[in-house]
């Protein structure tokens, strides 16, 4: 069995109506993402990667870079314009665009995990903690409503939200602890893949410390690969075993973190790398 | 006896794009590294030490050479020209490096940081705990301190835990950029006892000291490097 979980090729996601000039009039030789011709957003174009089981790849970038676009046709939050994805989950391999809703939902509910940077994004802010992770666990076929709730209430725990506090309403919590919470509920059918969009960006150093521990021990634990889109140098340089480096919507340079980091080869990377604190 | 790691032409330039400069940081340079032996790299400041072991753990893109690494189950790879995931499981498994500066997660205990190459090769936690406890305790890590994060410690005191977590899994090769730099006489010498024991046990080592003392002690052969000449302009060549 290879060590593949996700295969992407060609993944392109541009918004607009496209014309036969949007590829060639974009991309970082041109310093826009905009299509001059006809007014689109090629918000990422041809990007390929390789993910492993266990592993963790960053993806960096500035806003407008395409790094988010990149996770949201993944996640299925949005289509993309053309490529491939492949997900290969024990002995099965899907080909993500080509399945129908219902099996990228299933997908998506049972086998993935996605926490955004906006907790509202990713919570229910109408109901409790635990309901929120409940939902999740319904979705994966957990009836038993007292082992829904040990098993929320255990999942709170491993994120370090007091069982306690599980009745309540997510809205009362502080930035740090909504974003365990959606922690919480991503891990709650044991994905294989977690996608984690800018989920310190905005929290306290002291949180952000806290929260990025938090994942390298899960995925420790739990084995799990994830792919984490960041504009931090910090936060790569901490979780990533490698990098991608994207700019107007196309990847321009990829590799091993440290090697990204200390011996960066495209003029923009090698910017970003000298203007971090 | 075979070499573990052959480097035949290696160099090193920086491009920076910003300034549309060439930076030679090394240039030339071969060496084979044995198992069981110990290869000093020597030279002065600007002579490519830390960028040769840097080209052979990947962290720097080599420009120019081959390295050429035997693998645990016998193969060669060219570690110049290896895929990252390959690389990446080398690093877990085969080849190590023990730097000068410790960067770790910021409320992992000391116990932990030094555990963890274990624990990433599969060993229960509680086991590595118990082997970073001993290795801890030889490097004269005081016990009060193994289960505070070293976010704290002093400058000799993290490069002792660097240095454990270094030690602790037993690499085929390791590379080490002056392990003992901030380290006082006596700690210096449990390291050097440290590591005549690994290179007993067969590890192969390629090594950069501070002081020319170690490399008599440590080395079993000594590499010079003189920094590379700058390269000529294009512009100028044609003048």
């Amino acid at each position: 069995m290879s060590n593949r979980i996700l295969s992407v090729r060609g993944l392109s996601r541009i918004h607009g109506e496209q014309c036969p000039l949007c590829i060639s009039s974009t991309g970082p030789a041109h310093d826009t993402n905009i299509c001059p011709h006809c007014g689109s957003v090629v918000a990422a174009h041809d990007v390929n990667f390789d993910l492993y089981r266990g592993e963790i790849l960053g993806i960096i970038g500035e806003s407008g870079s395409g790094k988010s676009s990149t996770v949201k046709t993944l996640y299925f939050d949005e289509a993309p314009t053309a490529g491939s994805a492949n997900f290969y989950d024990g002995d099965a391999a899907y080909d993500m665009f080509a399945l129908n809703a219902a099996q990228q939902r299933s997908l998506r509910n049972k086998r993935f995990g996605m926490v955004y940077q906006n907790p509202h994004l990713g919570l229910n802010f109408q109901i409790s903690a635990g309901g929120n992770i409940a939902e999740r666990l319904l979705m994966s076929d957990l009836k038993h409503y007292g082992e829904i709730r040990t098993r929320a209430g255990d999942l709170l725990v491993r994120t370090e939200v007091a069982r306690a506090r599980m009745d309540q309403n997510p809205k009362t919590f502080s930035g740090g602890m909504q974003q365990r919470v959606q922690i919480a509920k991503a891990l709650a059918t044991q994905p294989p893949l977690l996608f984690l969009d800018e989920v310190t960006t905005g929290l306290d150093l002291s949180v952000q410390a806290a929260i990025l521990d938090l994942i390298l021990e899960i995925q420790h634990e739990l084995g799990t690969a994830m792919i984490v889109v960041t504009h931090d140098l910090g936060v790569i340089r901490l979780l990533a075993g490698r990098t991608l480096v994207m700019k107007h919507g196309r990847v321009i340079e990829s590799g091993l973190t440290d090697q990204i980091l200390e011996d960066p080869q495209h003029a923009y990377t090698q910017r970003l790398v000298a203007s971090a604190l | 006896m075979n070499a573990i790691l052959t480097i035949e032409h290696y160099a090193k330039t920086f491009h920076l794009h910003e300034r549309d400069l060439n930076i030679p940081s090394a240039s030339q340079v071969n060496l084979s590294v044995y198992p069981g032996k110990l290869t000093a790299l020597i030279g002065p400041t600007g002579a490519g030490k830390s960028s040769v072991l840097k080209g052979v753990y990947r962290t720097y893109l080599p420009s120019a050479g081959r390295m050429l690494y035997r693998t645990a189950d016998g193969g060669t790879i060219d570690l110049a020209q290896a895929d990252e995931h390959r690389m990446l499981e080398l690093r877990q498994t085969e080849i190590g490096f023990v730097t000068q500066f410790l960067h770790c997660l910021p409320r992992k205990s000391a116990l932990d940081v030094v555990a963890e190459p274990l624990v990433a090769r599969g060993m229960a936690r509680e086991a590595a705990r118990g082997r970073a406890a001993d290795l801890l305790a030889q490097l004269d890590v005081p016990a009060h301190l193994w289960h505070v994060p070293p976010a704290t410690f002093s400058g000799g005191e993290k490069q002792r835990v660097n240095l454990a977590r270094g030690l602790i899994a037993q690499p085929r090769l390791l590379l080490l950029d002056e392990p003992t730099a901030s380290l006082d006489p006596a700690t210096t010498e449990r390291v050097v006892m440290h590591l005549e024991r690994m290179k007993d046990s067969g590890i192969a080592m390629l090594a950069i000291f501070h002081h020319p003392e170690l490399v008599r002690r440590l080395a079993d052969s000594v590499v010079e490097l003189s920094p590379p000449i700058p390269i000529v302009e294009p512009a100028e060549e044609t003048l």
